[in-house]
């Protein structure tokens, strides 16, 4: 009874079949690759975010200069939402897409994570660093990926952690700050991009097509819209997002 | 069976015991509304030290294992001092149970964090919580002076039987208490647990009523249904208050703290509640008999 216990417990999401190894490899033809670019809009009222209340580990405040506020709905000056995740969700031909070299970084700095919403590729390296001179537990809240959840002292070496299911998003929390919360998306292939200060996005290299592109925000959720990429064309499109 | 002599010393150590447990209690609402039950991911070492540093959320989780380590050495010396004094046997196998109880609510917690706190390991964690602090209270009661003094039990007025009756109430209390916690963990929805308060509430009233009304004159019973009365409506009154702080502040990027004392609160009297249902039913069936049975038989069975 106890096995049975802890295997039901254990019987998280498992690694992706060998199937999806025998993907073709991707070619993108450089001649006559496209872009995809656009803005996320928000209309209505920002909604004034918290301030973060760290009094609970004052070396966390001691960090900042200025009170910190939450990152949850970040309007920029233009009127456009900030930490929009982006993505071409379908239409690509089935294909195996290598990962990047360099790994994604996620910094616990000031018990703040940095990025706060940061897209990455399935069996990419996320390099995760604390920065802090406080302890960190990192948990990955994902579901169709392994979850996990691992502690990271001051000063502790580089964790690096890799997610080998397309997932997006899901959150990266600390429950012993419970204020700090990342998000990550997991795309099988790189076209996927995060909304700055300008709230624009840029998707290149994209083989001509017909594709879905979703953009997801953690407190307003999902949209999606269906363009075409012409041969060496640039599609344009828009996300609009409100309170 | 040789019967039991009073003994202050075990008394007051199952008192301690049982408050200690109360806290213990708090201390794991504590971890649960301060987002903080994965602050510490390894367990049964926390950090991989004895005394992690004491900061943010793992203050609250490592604060609540050193209070089920304190709660689980208090249950062994109990047990020990059980088996050096008690002459009832019961008694002692009472204190096996609290010991096995508490040893299995530290292996759920433990399997909680490492499996990162799958709602049923959770919410078998918070009832099981609930169940040891009814017992340590139990256990409290049974080594009482007024206790082993005995009782001058009555007959049970066939038109108004409550020996049944009165374990509905620590049973519907104990599955309102599940719901809470299922919710509480994100595995159904608050307003099943919403829902259950107005049956909760009506069975303990029926109770309480029911002795109140027809038992009055018998002391014991007044006085833990009338406790039992003033601690369920304080719930409902917290239950209230914990919900429509956390409607407030559901934006929150934090755990706010009118929420968080709220809820622990709610889940402290919860716990109050429980025991105190289950102290009338023990209660009730020391101080009626069944129609039945005979006056002298029953008064020894109840004091040996």
């Amino acid at each position: 009874m106890p096995a049975l216990l802890l295997a039901a417990c254990g019987s998280g999401p498992q690694p992706k079949s060998e199937s999806d190894v025998s993907l073709p490899a991707a070619h993108v033809d450089a001649a006559t690759a496209g872009a995809i670019t656009g803005r996320v809009l928000f209309k209505g009222d920002a909604p004034a975010m918290p301030v973060i209340d760290m009094s609970s580990n004052p070396q966390c405040e001691r960090q900042h200069r200025t009170p910190q506020k939450a990152e949850t709905v970040v309007v920029n000056p233009n009127g456009t939402l900030k930490n929009v995740f982006v993505w071409i969700k379908s239409g690509l031909a089935p294909a195996r897409w290598p990962p990047p070299a360099t790994a994604a970084k996620l910094d616990q700095h000031g018990c703040i994570y940095e990025p706060h919403v940061q897209g990455i590729m399935e069996g990419q390296d996320l390099d995760i660093v604390n920065s802090d001179p406080v302890n960190h537990n990192v948990h990955a809240e994902c579901e169709k990926n392994a979850p996990w959840n691992e502690s990271q002292p001051p000063r502790a070496e580089h964790k690096f952690k890799k997610f080998v299911s397309e997932e997006v998003l899901f959150p990266v929390t600390c429950s012993v700050h419970p204020w700090m919360r990342a998000y990550i998306g997991v795309s099988p292939h790189p076209f996927f991009a995060v909304t700055g200060d300008d709230g624009t996005f840029d998707l290149k290299g994209v083989p001509p097509g017909t594709y879905t592109v979703e953009a997801v925000h953690e407190k307003y959720g999902r949209k999606e819209g269906k363009l075409t990429v012409a041969p060496s064309g640039t599609a344009t499109i828009e996300f609009v997002y409100g309170s | 069976m040789e019967a039991s002599r009073y003994n202050a010393g075990l008394h007051r150590w199952s008192i301690l015991l049982a408050f200690c447990t109360l806290l213990l209690v708090v201390a794991g609402g504590l971890v649960t509304s301060r987002d903080a039950g994965l602050s510490v991911p390894d367990w049964p070492l926390s950090y991989g030290k004895l005394m992690p540093p004491m900061e943010g959320g793992i203050l609250y989780e490592h604060g609540h294992r050193m209070v089920a380590t304190t709660v689980g050495l208090f249950t062994i010396v109990s047990l020990i001092w059980l088996f050096r004094v008690e002459k009832r046997r019961w008694m002692r196998w009472l204190g096996v149970i609290a010991l096995l109880a508490v040893i299995g609510q530290g292996v759920l917690g433990g399997l909680t964090v490492l499996y990162l706190l799958p709602w049923w390991i959770s919410s078998a964690h918070a009832c099981l919580a609930q169940l040891f602090f009814s017992t340590t209270v139990a256990m409290a009661i049974f080594t009482s002076d007024w206790w082993l003094k005995g009782a001058m039990p009555v007959d049970e007025d066939p038109r108004y039987p409550i020996r049944g009756l009165s374990l509905a109430a620590p049973l519907c209390v104990l599955g309102q208490l599940a719901l809470g916690a299922a919710a509480r963990h994100k595995a159904i929805g608050t307003i099943y647990h919403i829902c259950g308060s107005p049956v909760v509430t009506g069975v303990v009233l029926w109770v309480a009523l029911r002795i109140l009304v027809h038992y009055a004159r018998n002391r014991e019973l007044r006085l833990a249904a009338t406790t039992l009365v003033a601690i369920t409506f304080s719930q409902v009154f917290l239950g209230i208050a914990a919900y429509m702080s956390r409607i407030a502040y559901a934006d929150a990027v934090q755990p706010m703290p009118i929420m968080v004392t709220f809820t622990v609160l709610h889940v402290a009297v919860g716990a109050l509640t429980m025991a105190c249902s289950v102290a009338l039913a023990i209660l009730v069936r020391r101080n009626l008999t069944a129609p039945a049975v005979e006056y002298s038989t029953t008064r020894v069975a109840a004091v040996s």
